[in-house]
């Protein structure tokens, strides 16, 4: 994911290379994988907001009717105590994305200090910083966060949020550093310094509008992680069981052998919100990947135009036709 | 030598025979319906043994011409129109456009040889130097031992003057220099006919590069082939090339024999180029330049591509795009071209700068 | 050798960052449930067992931080994790060595399967770019958006339930003796297959998409064009010249998964109640047996660590770069 990515051999070959690598921000909308996330992210986020209101039932509330498969009262079916577990979904979403964007904004914001000022200020700053996220890249998040969660008394959300931006800030560091690393040998970087321009001035002014794709795509990805994370520890029933998310239902279901007993309702739904929400945010990842590599972004587009061309796509053999086309000078 | 791959026999570097004739070739940026034409109908040939010069400044569609002559113009090049007929020595000709990809991937290497840049990139950075001195021997000639293999690759780098037990290095172990050599050596494998060479001696310092010259001229007049030198060092091409053939915005501009291109230049531009540098020898001269900057391809004027920078430029040259044609000496200077309307002897009296008896 | 040297000086460094993390929490940790747990265990626990809790966890800590630091390392470094109290009286490691080799086994089949198909389609989908064979890239994010354990949960309630296919717990039948014959053999292989089928649905996305974007990254570098030049066989290219490059930061990459694999599995584990160091971790947080659970993570972060050793190894072999700077 380079900021900078045309060599020389190809300003050489390729003379109009250098329109393409300037999109527009709205080429990053008009990306129909972005613009398929964008919506189903808008979606869910709207259902945390409004959910606990539009809830057809109170999620923990009984009911008659026990292990009942969909129907019109119950459109997800119910639990085993009789609960909706449609009401239980909506009112979990608000959990799932609070703890989700709390500990992805964390875990950023700590990712952006450590990378960019190891890479930034180096010697022996970064070694330092660098052994720090390394170690905790290595040790491996998730036994990490049950041995903290599981010795701590039932924390809420933002204790649950805070462990797991603790264990998952590491990677988007590594990344940011590498960048900073390239971006401080730029030129205008180098320009800034001699101008005598202060050590914030040149990181908040210079490095850091270059690396906003970055910073967004290593948000996006510690979402994703952030969310699968608190899903896990809650079916795994390390965290509080007394909130809603969806990641309870499944602890719920497990606990009440939903499987053995044929329940699909029970535990397909949650499972499903989970991989839409988590395919959302990757199609924004790949949408953010294109826009900031535009290899990636111009194969895509090649390979069709060539398609409407009637050209067969060959690598390393460039394309002949022989139909003169109009206007030659 | 001659055991391992048997029977070509250095060519005489004055038959004016052709070896590869490239005509009116188009070529494209872009597969969308609004491409950027970079090259319109260019023509260009080599003769067998010659070293043709071929300068320009960045983005003038000199790499893009020799690239595309072997159908290796990446994405988003498109070839649409135009042929390049290559002439074996046993005169059989082709059309290397028209061929498909077993006889091309026959044909590259073999007859026809890039030496790229030799920066660091152009080296796979895995594979040990033997390794790719050889594997192109091995995929056009599968019948060969590896001892055989071995002794080709002991030759190429002799050829070259890097030391033999260089050959275990891996490409971050060589220096620039050698690199380039390297690079030199591995477009020899299979002693091909003719040499593509793109801008080799750029990255490399003044020292580095009178060897690297020297080198060529000495294979070129001991194994015979002939050579495209692309550069966009004018004064480089005095001292190796048989003929100089002058790019301006993706058309040849001027053509003609390498001295007579350096003391007498007949288009605009080329003297601007020869007035960019100064010589090493005789008087010192007040460096010239070429205001404004090339055009962008995408929207090209109508007329000649000069005309916006030309000192000299009248009305017809707005409106009606030069062909490659004979000088206003016309006879008096056999085989040099120009594009340029001062030329046509009707229409406006040729400027004294370019107007230096042959 | 330098980049190896600095790698073990590095894997040193995290080994004592675990450690002394596992040493550290409990005593940060508000409350004191392990003293509760072993009033209740009273009178059947030795004063050695009363001895290693002390130093493990802190309780009623006599002396400073420090020589309580030193006691445990002694501890540690005798083997003694402390005694568990789901398996009361098993000590803490032979718990958790037990379990090792199961998770071992399908975390390591199931993740060189996943890596070395995710590497493969990944090659072929991002050589020849704009074939049907793009269509497998929306598939593939969906799958690797899905949580392992969801899609292990859907894969036993189709395999399992629904159509009775494979078994959908435990690590092999009850009723069989271990040891190495026939019957115990195939019943292993055929308690493993779901687990292992699932995670290798889940994982190789990831490795699909890495490869793809690699490839597609390394086809336009200028020595790809150079071997093109050369009239090389298409197959020597995309495999000598542009695999063999783009599956570095494959092998980087995948020693810095290690961590998110080893957690997916755990969880996997608990699915299936597979004999596994993930289900042990699951019994002993349902169970708050906190020296087992110390004793899991500690293995757990060591094996990791070892695992990313021999990636690095792998690395080191095939970057020459990497060897004798110049």
């Amino acid at each position: 994911m380079a900021v900078d990515t045309t060599t020389p051999a190809a300003d050489e070959v390729a003379p109009v290379a250098v329109r393409d690598t300037a999109p527009s921000r709205l080429l990053f909308l008009r990306n129909l994988k972005v613009a398929a996330g964008t919506i189903i992210l808008v979606a869910f986020t709207v259902l945390a907001v409004v959910g606990g209101r539009i809830a057809p039932y109170d999620p923990d509330a009984f009911g008659p009717a026990i292990m009942a498969p969909p129907s019109a009262q119950h459109w997800l079916g119910t639990t085993n105590l009789g609960q909706d577990i449609l009401s239980q979904l909506l009112v979990g979403t608000r959990g799932v994305m609070i703890v989700g964007f709390l500990a992805g904004g964390i875990a950023t914001v700590l990712a952006v200090i450590v990378g960019v000022t190891a890479g930034y200020v180096g010697g022996v700053t970064d070694e330092v910083l660098s052994a720090l996220a390394n170690v905790f890249l290595v040790i491996p998040a998730l036994p990490l966060v049950i041995i903290i969660a599981g010795q701590l008394p039932d924390g809420g959300p933002v204790a649950i949020a805070l462990i797991i931006a603790i264990t998952g800030w590491a990677w988007g560091s590594r990344i940011l550093r590498a960048q900073t690393l390239s971006l401080r040998r730029r030129d205008f970087v180098e320009a800034a310094r001699a101008n005598g321009e202060s050590l914030w001035r040149i990181i908040g002014f210079e490095i850091l509008p270059n690396l906003t794709a970055i910073i967004a795509s290593s948000f996006v990805g510690t979402v994703i992680f952030a969310t699968l994370s608190q899903i896990a520890l809650a079916f795994i029933g390390v965290t509080s069981i007394s909130e809603w998310n969806w990641g309870t239902i499944l602890f719920w279901a497990q606990s009440n052998q939903a499987l053995a007993r044929g329940a699909w309702w029970w535990f397909v739904p949650a499972g499903l919100c989970i991989a839409l929400l988590g395919m959302a945010l990757t199609l924004i990842n790949f949408g953010i990947d294109e826009f900031v590599n535009p290899r990636l972004r111009s194969t895509g587009r090649y390979a069709r135009a060539m398609r409407r061309r009637g050209v067969a796509a060959r690598v390393g053999f460039t394309p002949v036709t022989r139909v003169p086309t109009e206007g030659t000078r | 030598m001659t055991e391992v791959l048997p029977g070509r026999a250095a060519a005489r570097p004055d038959a004016p025979a052709a070896v590869l004739d490239i005509r009116d070739l188009h070529v494209d940026y872009g597969y969308g319906a609004d491409p950027t034409r970079v090259l319109r109908g260019v023509s260009l040939t080599l003769h067998r043994g010659e070293v043709l010069g071929l300068a320009g400044e960045s983005g003038c569609g000199k790499s893009t011409l020799a690239y595309a002559a072997t159908r290796l113009l990446s994405p988003p090049g498109i070839i649409t129109g135009g042929q390049v007929l290559f002439t074996r020595p046993d005169g059989e000709r082709v059309d290397i456009l028209g061929l498909d990809d077993p006889a091309l991937r026959a044909l590259r290497w073999r007859d026809i040889a890039i030496v790229f840049q030799g920066a660091m990139n152009s080296l796979n950075p895995v594979h040990r130097l033997q390794v790719q001195l050889t594997d192109a021997v091995r995929a056009h000639r599968p019948g060969l031992s590896r001892v055989q293999l071995a002794e080709r690759a002991a030759e190429l780098v002799e050829l070259v003057g890097i030391s033999v037990d260089r050959l275990r290095a891996f490409p971050h172990q060589l220096s620039g220099g050698m690199r380039q050599r390297a690079m030199i050596a591995m477009a020899l494998a299979l002693e091909p006919q003719v040499l593509i060479m793109d801008e080799p001696t750029t990255a490399l310092d003044v020292v580095m590069q009178r060897q690297i010259v020297e080198q060529i001229t000495a294979l070129r007049d001991r194994l015979g082939f002939a050579v495209i030198f692309i550069t966009h060092d004018v004064s480089l091409l005095i001292e190796i090339a048989d003929r100089i053939a002058i790019m301006y915005a993706g058309e040849i501009v001027e053509q003609g024999g390498a001295h007579a291109v350096y003391r007498t230049p007949r288009h605009p531009y080329t003297r601007g180029l020869l007035t960019s540098f100064p010589p090493l020898h005789g008087p010192r001269r007040e460096l010239g330049g070429i205001a404004g900057s090339p055009p962008d391809l995408h929207h090209l004027p109508p007329g000649c591509p000069f005309a916006d920078r030309c000192a000299f430029a009248f009305d017809r040259c707005h409106t009606e795009m030069p062909a490659l044609a004979p000088t206003a000496f016309g006879d008096a200077e056999p085989g040099r071209l120009v594009a340029c309307h001062l030329h046509d002897r009707e229409s406006a009296a040729l400027p004294t700068a370019l107007a230096v008896r042959p | 050798m330098k980049f190896l040297a600095r790698r073990c000086a590095f894997y040193a460094l995290t080994a004592w960052a675990a450690i002394t993390i596992n040493f550290l929490l409990p005593r940060a940790m508000p409350g004191d449930p392990v003293s509760a747990l072993l009033n209740r265990y009273q009178g059947r626990v030795s004063s050695d067992a009363i001895g290693a809790l002390t130093v493990l966890f802190g309780l009623d800590a006599q002396g400073g931080l420090w020589e309580q630091y030193v006691a445990y390392w002694r501890l540690l470094l005798n083997g003694d994790l402390g005694l568990s109290f789901t398996f009361f009286p098993t000590p803490v490691s032979q718990v958790v060595m037990q379990s090792v080799p199961w998770t071992v086994g399908l975390v390591g089949i199931a993740t060189v399967i996943s890596f070395a198909l995710g590497t493969l389609v990944g090659t072929a989908i991002g050589w020849r770019r704009g074939t049907w064979a793009d269509v497998l890239l929306p598939l593939t994010t969906f799958f690797s958006a899905v949580p392992y354990f969801w899609l292990g949960l859907l894969a036993i309630m189709l395999f399992s339930v629904t159509w009775d296919l494979l078994p959908a717990a435990q690590g092999y039948d009850p009723g069989l003796t271990p040891g190495l014959n026939g019957p115990f053999i195939t019943s292993v292989v055929r308690h493993g297959t779901l687990p292992a089928l699932t995670i290798v649905a889940s994982s190789v996305a990831g490795w699909i998409l890495g490869m793809r974007n690699m490839m597609v990254t390394v086809t336009s570098e200028d020595y790809v064009q150079v071997a093109q030049a050369k009239g090389l066989p298409e197959r020597r290219i995309m495999f000598a010249y542009a695999a063999r490059n783009a599956i570095l930061p494959q092998i980087s990459g995948f020693a810095l998964s290690l961590g998110l694999i080893v957690s997916g599995t755990l969880v996997m584990e608990m699915v299936f109640s597979y004999p596994g160091v993930g289900y042990v971790l699951y019994q002993a947080v349902s169970a708050k047996d906190y020296p087992l659970m110390q004793g899991v993570f500690l293995i757990i972060t060591l094996s990791v660590l070892a695992a990313n050793m021999l990636a690095d190894l792998a690395y080191a072999l095939l970057d020459p770069r990497t060897r004798q700077e110049g």
